[in-house]
């Protein structure tokens, strides 16, 4: 197969980046996204045309959540519950113009090409995304039974893989989705539910303090999402919030 | 070189509880004074960063990737052992213990894995109380599943995302380590040499990959949690980032690297597709639950399927060959890795094999589907069954899946003792960087329960026994000769890739002079030589191959750009250029060690019906190899393995 690719190229944080135009041709369909990029940075590099296109990527099994890129106007490109490394070529047609962004959202600065800042998201995390434990002296892991619907629930919001599609894909550059997939995983389980308060308010502050928008519901995150993470998420979220500023402290 | 693995007295089952009660602690108020390094943010590295940091000790934690949740232990997928007999079917510590033990053929420390044993339990405890929502009944209670090697049902799960969950449960740990501040975060850096001053391990070297930056970090303790060096082989199950350097320039400072020949093939992977393939996809060993493996009968029927003429639903039951069922009734489909790749590799190159390149076997649902409903497939399995959909493009409930093996873990690594202390005092090694547990096979959802006992309940006990005197030396100073001397050298290594400039012109194959192009060169060398199946021939043969390929890729490699910017290629190539050391290691260790056992097949060494054939009276040892130079024949040191405990015998699964 045959491509045209425009390539967001930007040499680091503080320089102006570009569209810069590429062809490949003889490219397998059954060649997946990120190998067909490999191709590119082969050529590049033996024709030392320009230095090989940065991009992040790692386990390319669509789990650890490093790459990630807007490909023709989509986060992870054209198909869904996918990440961009899961993408295959034949998902394009021959002859095909592809255009490649990084995420564009003002709390992931661009490191170089198409390589982002992700540490926003940690930041979120460490504001109060977790259970506070210490390495032993917790009970049995029987000790509390939890409804499987519940479990269930958790496991779906706990799915996120932390890539930042739904920031890229919102228009407001909102967090909400990833904040309530956390939020709702850790509340909807008994051992989460103590902090559930604290930590709804102290990771939305953050999310707030760090630059991401406001949430307008236009769920372009969920339709997104690699993980298929649902926009319940964020009602969930949403009820929490409300259900601390009123010191309710244990809804979910 | 004088190898003392430090197990402590007494009975087997008492060793452990002896040791803690009889080790040296530091208190509360000293705690505060003492800085350690961990490398890795891994099961290991994240959950022993967590615990230590919480415990009141200063931690830097540094990743190579831009989140410490990226780690690749976030890609485990079937799950994680635990003797909780919560099934009632007969588990126990010793139960645990003695599988760890036979699944490793016989080449394990047994003080070490009865511990592993031992915590098991108050991981999956450790995890509920964090909120990893593993997969539960209707009563509410944790669920288990098999996995090979076991007759017991003592594995948990979160769906098919086992490892992403326990590592976001250490992860959030961790986080919490960082907001209170008794713990660092160095995102995007890596760690490019060990700094050891009198003997002991003082600090790393780190190089910030965005800018480019070399950093000094000084620490008490040094914590190597980098995982194993399975991409060696170029296609593995491994994440593309995932490398050996870390444990291998550790390696060059002094540590011992033992067993390096062990390296885990796994049964059930997405087969090879083309020469632009950049990774094998695992299938979770989880599916040989519910699916059952097979080839064609006749030898017509598969060549048929590999012309296209045919699909696997065209074969008629009677001309089945469940081959797994065949030879090993009693575990079936769920004998250990090792053996069901081998059984595999054996249909294949005896004509059997499926898929238009005749490697490939099917992995059937069909059976579980009309057994159980397409529902309860889908939800024990949906997540791997679309992975699969997306990769291959055909629809794995109507069809088959077609896998193959591939390697993905390495069971070598550096040598540690009872105290996961490497032979460079200070320098303690976690998770998949060491050797320890597993033997010369690791036994399916046995990574996760190391990774994570190692780091919650081993090291944090263990560590503090060295750091007990640590106390009185003070803060230590990364500003001393040998930090500048270790700086010097990394700088030195890095300009000299960079000034090779390869030329196309003048190469011996001037198709391409990339790193990635060297790197495939060399994995399918390991692949083809020294992997799946070795003998003296093929190695000898690998061992010149190796050395041609390395000269040549330090002639003609062709790295962009410079040492001063991010720049993948050359942190590509500076991790390459350790491969091609650790490669002549393997070589050397598979070659000395002339028996077949787990997952080291040595052709010569096998029994009638091809079942690895042990030598135990010659062979029963680790073999733990200590640097000499480059270009030097590494020393090799025995650590006898005597089992007290445990009768030794045949490993037979039939």
């Amino acid at each position: 197969m045959k491509f045209t690719l425009h390539i967001w190229r930007q040499e680091n944080a503080r320089a102006k980046g570009h569209f810069e135009t590429y062809h490949l041709d003889n490219i397998s369909p059954e060649c997946s996204f990120l190998e067909m990029l490999d191709i590119l940075n082969e050529q590049l590099t033996n024709d030392r045309i320009a230095h090989p296109v940065c991009f992040d990527n790692d386990c390319r099994e669509g789990i650890c959540g490093m790459c990630g890129l807007y490909i023709n106007g989509r986060p992870h490109g054209n198909d869904d519950g996918i990440t961009t490394c899961q993408l295959h070529m034949r998902k394009f047609h021959d002859g095909d113009e592809i255009w490649i962004e990084p995420w564009r959202a003002k709390p992931f600065p661009v490191i170089r090409d198409l390589v982002v800042d992700r540490t926003a998201f940690d930041k979120i995390i460490q504001a109060g995304g977790y259970i506070s434990t210490t390495t032993g002296g917790v009970p049995d892991a029987n000790t509390i039974p939890i409804p499987k619907h519940k479990a269930d629930q958790a496991m779906d919001a706990a799915a996120c893989i932390g890539c930042g599609a739904c920031v890229a894909a919102c228009k407001n550059a909102s967090a909400m989705l990833f904040v309530g997939a956390k939020v709702s995983h850790l509340a909807l389980l008994p051992q989460g539910k103590v902090e559930a308060a604290d930590r709804v308010r102290k990771m939305v502050m953050k999310m707030d303090e760090l630059g991401f928008g406001s949430c307008t519901n236009t769920y372009a995150c969920e339709a997104e999402c690699p993980k298929q993470i649902k926009r319940q998420n964020i009602a969930r979220l949403n009820r929490q919030w409300i259900g601390q500023l009123f010191g309710r402290d244990r809804r979910d | 070189m004088n190898l003392d693995s430090k197990i402590p007295e007494g009975p087997l089952s008492e060793k452990w509880t002896n040791y803690k009660a009889s080790q040296k602690l530091v208190n509360p108020a000293n705690k505060r004074k003492i800085n350690i390094i961990v490398v890795g943010t891994g099961l290991a590295g994240a959950s022993a960063a967590a615990s230590l940091g919480a415990m009141g000790f200063n931690v830097d934690i540094f990743c190579i990737q831009d989140s410490p949740r990226r780690a690749h232990s976030i890609a485990a997928q079937g799950g994680i052992n635990a003797a909780k007999n919560y099934q009632n079917d007969g588990d126990s510590v010793e139960r645990l213990f003695r599988d760890t033990i036979k699944g490793g053929d016989y080449r394990a420390r047994e003080a070490n894995v009865y511990r592993l044993a031992e915590v098991s339990g108050a991981i999956i405890d450790q995890c509920v109380a964090q909120g990893v929502p593993f997969a539960r009944d209707y009563g509410g209670l944790l669920d288990n599943r098999s996995f090979g090697g076991a007759q017991v049902s003592r594995t948990f799960y979160a769906r098919g995302q086992t490892g992403q969950q326990l590592l976001l449960g250490a992860y959030g740990a961790l986080s919490r380590e960082i907001a209170r501040g008794s713990v660092k975060l160095h995102e995007r850096h890596e760690m490019m040499d060990l700094v050891v001053v009198d003997g002991r391990a003082r600090g790393i070297i780190a190089r910030n990959l965005v800018t480019g930056d070399l950093e000094r970090f000084a620490a008490h303790a040094v914590v190597l949690a980098t995982g194993g060096y399975g991409n060696i082989y170029y296609l593995s199950t491994n994440a593309m980032n995932s490398n050996g350097s870390a444990a291998w320039v550790c390696h060059k400072k002094g540590a011992a690297f033992a067993n390096p020949c062990y390296v885990q093939i796994h049964p059930t992977c997405i087969p090879v597709h083309g020469d632009y393939q950049s990774k094998l996809t695992l299938m979770s060993e989880s599916l040989r639950n519910d699916g059952r493996i097979w080839v064609p009968k006749k030898k017509e029927d598969a060549e048929a399927i590999r012309r296209g003429e045919k699909g696997p639903n065209d074969i008629p039951e009677e001309d089945r060959d469940y081959y797994l069922e065949r030879r090993y009734p009693a575990f079936g489909n769920l004998v250990p890795r090792d053996v069901a790749s081998r059984a595999a590799k054996e249909r294949c190159d005896a004509g059997y094999g499926v898929g238009s390149t005749g490697l490939a076997v099917y992995l059937d649902f069909a059976d579980a589907i009309q057994r159980l409903g397409r529902d309860v497939v889908e939800q024990k399995y949906g997540n791997l069954f679309q992975m699969y959909q997306k990769i291959v493009d055909v629809d794995p409930y109507e069809n088959p899946m077609m896998i193959y093996p591939a390697i993905h873990y390495t069971m070598g690594g550096l040598w540690v003792d009872y105290e996961l202390q490497t032979t460079i005092p200070g320098l303690f090694a976690a998770g998949e960087a060491n050797f320890s547990d597993h033997g010369a096979n690791r036994l399916g959802a046995s990574a996760l329960m190391q990774g994570l006992a190692d780091g919650y309940f081993v090291l944090p006990y263990t560590m503090q026994n060295y750091l007990a005197d640590q106390i009185y030396v003070g803060k230590i100073s990364a500003d001393t000769p040998e930090f500048d001397q270790a700086e010097q050298d990394v700088r030195q290594r890095l300009q000299t890739l960079l000034n090779i400039k390869g030329d196309t012109a003048t190469h011996a194959d001037p198709s391409s002079h990339t790193v990635d192009h060297f790197h495939k060169a060399l994995g399918k060398i390991m692949w083809e030589y020294v992997g799946m199946a070795r003998n003296t021939e093929s190695l000898t043969t690998a061992q010149k191959l190796v050395a041609d390929l390395e000269a040549h890729f330090w002639k003609e490699v062709f790295i962009p750009g410079t040492a001063d910017e991010f720049n993948p290629e050359l942190e590509k190539a500076y991790r390459l250029a350790d491969y091609f050391e650790l490669a002549r290691l393997i070589i050397t260790d598979a070659m000395h060690r002339e028996e077949s056992c787990g997952g080291h097949f040595r052709t010569e060494h096998q029994t009638e019906d091809g079942e690895t054939q042990r030598d135990d009276e010659n062979f029963m040892y680790v073999a733990a190899w200590e640097y000499q130079g480059h270009d030097v024949t590494e020393t090799m040191t025995k650590e006898p393995l005597n089992y007290e405990h445990i009768k030794i015998a045949k490993r037979n699964y039939k």
